[in-house]
């Protein structure tokens, strides 16, 4: 059996991060003949294939030498399937940092071994820590560059530690790998130039890391997603709710309660396609049954009866704004959490995070594309919203403009 | 033509119920796909699933039957026929709309050309002409939502797609429009007028394609399977000849053992040479593989590099 590990990556330009992609998929064989020719074609003036060619998707982007959107990537170990969502790394691209980070298990971050950690290694981090993106792996690449040299190596190291730990990482959640992507040290293979370092390489770290999915010791939430009723000959009585379980663990007979209504149930049936089941974890779409019906409908949860949120009006939280359009307070628009959108205002703008200091500056105007502050928000309809920290699941939310329709910010409740 | 006969064998989902957490990747691509499925099911109001019988497409339809077991599948399914098909295809494609009480609609690129409003391309490749046929089809249907088989990794304009991708009502794929999509929270608004394209399978390779094919027992068109077959050589492809015509002057028709990897306009869509004709030989074959399967059986994708991006911002998948 080979699991799936979801990544991300982020770095500065010119870090490499491209390059290091496209040696990861090249070292894996997930290059196949005909995308690699492509590369051997358009790399200028011969020599070693360009990998980072690998990697740029759109024309635009290849004319203009950048990469302007989240890109995913494939590639496979006998022992392990990676989703990767290669970010960006542009100054002003939090947002899509924010958007990779928001899947991710593990985030690979990369420094140039010249340059060390810099301004955008510590936002990078700050954005992986508040999308509690649970284990960081930097890539200190160009370690040809610098001749190899073990003191600088561990310098980059410590200060990477003393920046994850600052916001809140567990020290056996942080790897600092020194890889030159260019010519293939420590990324796939093992290098005999770096003697002085005797942990894993790149690959075999995503490979043996433990895979942090949706908690399944969390308390257990489930937005319906639609309500199955067949009303066919076979079944014309069956009512299921179904949807994915957010976090948590589900068994037949457990004590549910409804929310934002409230009403308290217990789960009489964990169906799927294949038949009835008895357990149901984070992570699964099922459909549930429950014992007394109650009207529920698709935008409801149903949370463990013993830890449930309460559903609130007015709440604080934390905004990545994602949109050229600033925030204006007072506007209307809308928040979708789990299988809810309801209409919602942001009241206040409490402060806002100076991501190239990390101070937080209180009472701004508004926000601003790239920009994360802590606002203020009443919903229209009360949500059973997790903290973030705790329930991710049921902690997060979309804010949507309610014209246009275009997703305007990632929100946490925090 | 000799009537095609389809072999369904018994349906049997195999060994899937012996899930134990933590789940494989197979079962965490599946619960993703019927999550994004019944996000649709719950958001819009017409969604329509492309079906042209291809591996991909019978994928979805798998999907949707599991995702709201015990009721049947919510949406139709909309085949945009190029008029070059396999007989093979097309008989499977009516057996499965049948077997599992299907809704099928037709978009057909024949009576387009047949009236004038497409006229034919000088090569005889039908694929560029769906795209007007597929976006009349959504008007006239008023789809608001479309479920496409297309993965990210294909190709690398792919690479880049949302799992919900808006298009205008031109159908027009515009990447700066593209929302960040953001945990499992999809955001289907759209204007009357524009649909939303949903990708399902985004995250699945070709090789989980077939695993999961395997696991499920899912019943495929015969032409993804070994057979003998007369074929010619153009563009380092072993094309066949059908109603679109066969091979030209200098094009020497031989006979192969040959499979499909892909199933589309018969025209452009080339087999590859192949002893597989059982799914465990088909896997060993797709994992030994040195060519994506876009890159080996379709001429369309080799128009120029940037093939599908263009064709993607003129509204085609």
């Amino acid at each position: 059996m080979t699991d799936l590990l979801r990544l991300a990556t982020a770095g500065s330009v010119d870090d490499g991060k491209s390059t290091l992609v496209g040696r990861l998929l090249y070292d894996t064989k997930s290059v196949l003949a005909d995308q690699m020719e492509a590369v051997e074609r358009a790399t200028h003036g011969g020599g070693d294939p360009d990998l980072s060619l690998l990697v740029d998707g759109l024309r635009s982007e290849r004319e203009q030498g950048i990469t302007i959107d989240v890109a995913y990537r494939y590639f496979a170990t006998p022992r392990r399937s990676f989703v990767l969502a290669d970010t960006p790394g542009h100054v002003q691209y939090t947002r899509n940092t924010v958007t990779g980070a928001s899947t991710a298990q593990l985030a690979v971050l990369l420094v140039d071994a010249r340059h060390g950690v810099v301004e955008q290694t510590r936002r990078h981090t700050a954005v992986m820590a508040l999308l509690r993106v649970p284990r960081l792996v930097l890539a200190v690449n160009k370690i040809d560059l610098i001749d190899y040299d073990e003191a600088t190596y561990l310098t980059i190291a410590k200060e990477f530690h003393e920046v994850a730990e600052s916001l809140g990482y567990a020290d056996d959640a942080l790897v600092a790998i020194p890889v030159s992507a260019r010519v293939g040290d420590n990324v796939v293979l093992p290098s005999e130039r770096t003697p002085w370092y005797d942990g894993p390489t790149l690959l075999a770290h995503l490979e043996d890391v433990p895979v942090d999915g949706p908690d399944a010791e969390a308390p257990f939430r489930f937005p319906v997603q639609t309500v199955i009723r067949p009303r066919t000959a076979d079944h014309p009585d069956y009512r299921g709710y179904a949807g994915l379980v957010g976090a948590g663990t589900a068994r037949v007979g457990d004590p549910v309660v409804v929310l934002p209504d409230g009403q308290r149930t217990t789960i009489v049936g964990i169906d799927r396609f294949e038949g009835p089941q008895e357990v149901a974890t984070a992570g699964e779409s099922v459909v549930l049954r429950l014992a007394d019906d109650l009207g529920v409908a698709r935008g409801a949860v149903i949370a463990a009866a013993e830890d449930a949120p309460e559903p609130v009006t007015e709440f604080e939280a934390t905004l990545a704004w994602l949109h050229e359009k600033p925030l204006v307070p007072g506007r209307r628009l809308l928040v979708k959490h789990g299988t809810h959108t309801v209409q919602a205002m942001i009241t206040e703008v409490r402060d806002r995070l100076d991501v190239q200091t990390l101070e937080r500056a209180p009472d701004p105007d508004g926000l601003e594309i790239n920009d994360i502050g802590h606002v203020a928000i009443t919903v229209a309809e009360p949500l059973p919203l997790d903290d973030y920290e705790r329930v991710a699941a049921t902690g997060a939310f979309l804010v949507i403009d309610p014209q246009a329709g275009d997703t305007l910010a990632a929100g946490m409740r925090m | 033509m000799s009537a095609v006969s389809v072999d369904f064998q018994t349906s049997s989902v195999s060994d899937a119920t012996s899930l134990t957490p933590p789940h494989d990747q197979l079962d965490a691509l599946e619960s993703e796909a019927i999550h994004v499925m019944r996000e649709v099911a719950g958001e819009f109001d017409r969604p329509v699933i492309l079906f042209s019988g291809g591996k991909d497409s019978m994928l979805l339809v798998h999907l949707a039957r599991k995702a709201f077991w015990p009721a049947p599948v919510p949406f139709p399914v909309l085949h945009v026929d190029t008029g070059h098909n396999f007989d093979e295809v097309i008989a499977f494609r009516d057996a499965v709309v049948e077997r599992y009480g299907l809704t099928l609609e037709v978009a057909s690129v024949q009576d387009y050309i047949d009236d004038g409003r497409l006229s034919e391309r000088a090569d005889g490749t039908r694929n560029p002409l769906q795209t007007t046929p597929l976006l009349d089809a959504i008007a006239e249907h008023r789809h608001d939502a479309v479920f496409g088989g297309g993965r990210r990794d294909e190709e690398r304009a792919r690479a880049k797609e949302r799992i919900f991708s808006l298009r205008t009502a031109f159908g027009a794929w515009e990447p700066s429009r593209q929302r960040p999509e953001l945990w499992n929270l999809y955001n289907g608004r759209h204007k009357p007028g524009e649909h939303v394209r949903v990708f399902p399978l985004s995250n699945w390779t070709e090789l989980d394609v077939w695993r999961y094919i395997a696991r499920e027992g899912i019943e495929l068109p015969s032409i993804y399977y070994a057979h003998t077959r007369d074929v010619f050589a153009r563009d380092g492809m072993w094309l066949t000849s059908g109603a679109w015509g066969g091979a030209r002057d200098g094009e020497e028709v031989v006979t192969k053992t040959v499979r499909y990897r892909t199933v589309g306009d018969g025209s452009c869509t080339g087999a590859v040479e192949s002893d597989a004709t059982s799914l465990d030989e088909v896997l060993a074959e797709v994992r030994g593989s040195r060519l994506t399967e876009r890159g080996a059986t379709r001429a369309d994708d080799r128009l120029s590099e940037a093939a599908m991006e263009d064709r993607k911002k003129e509204g085609y998948f």
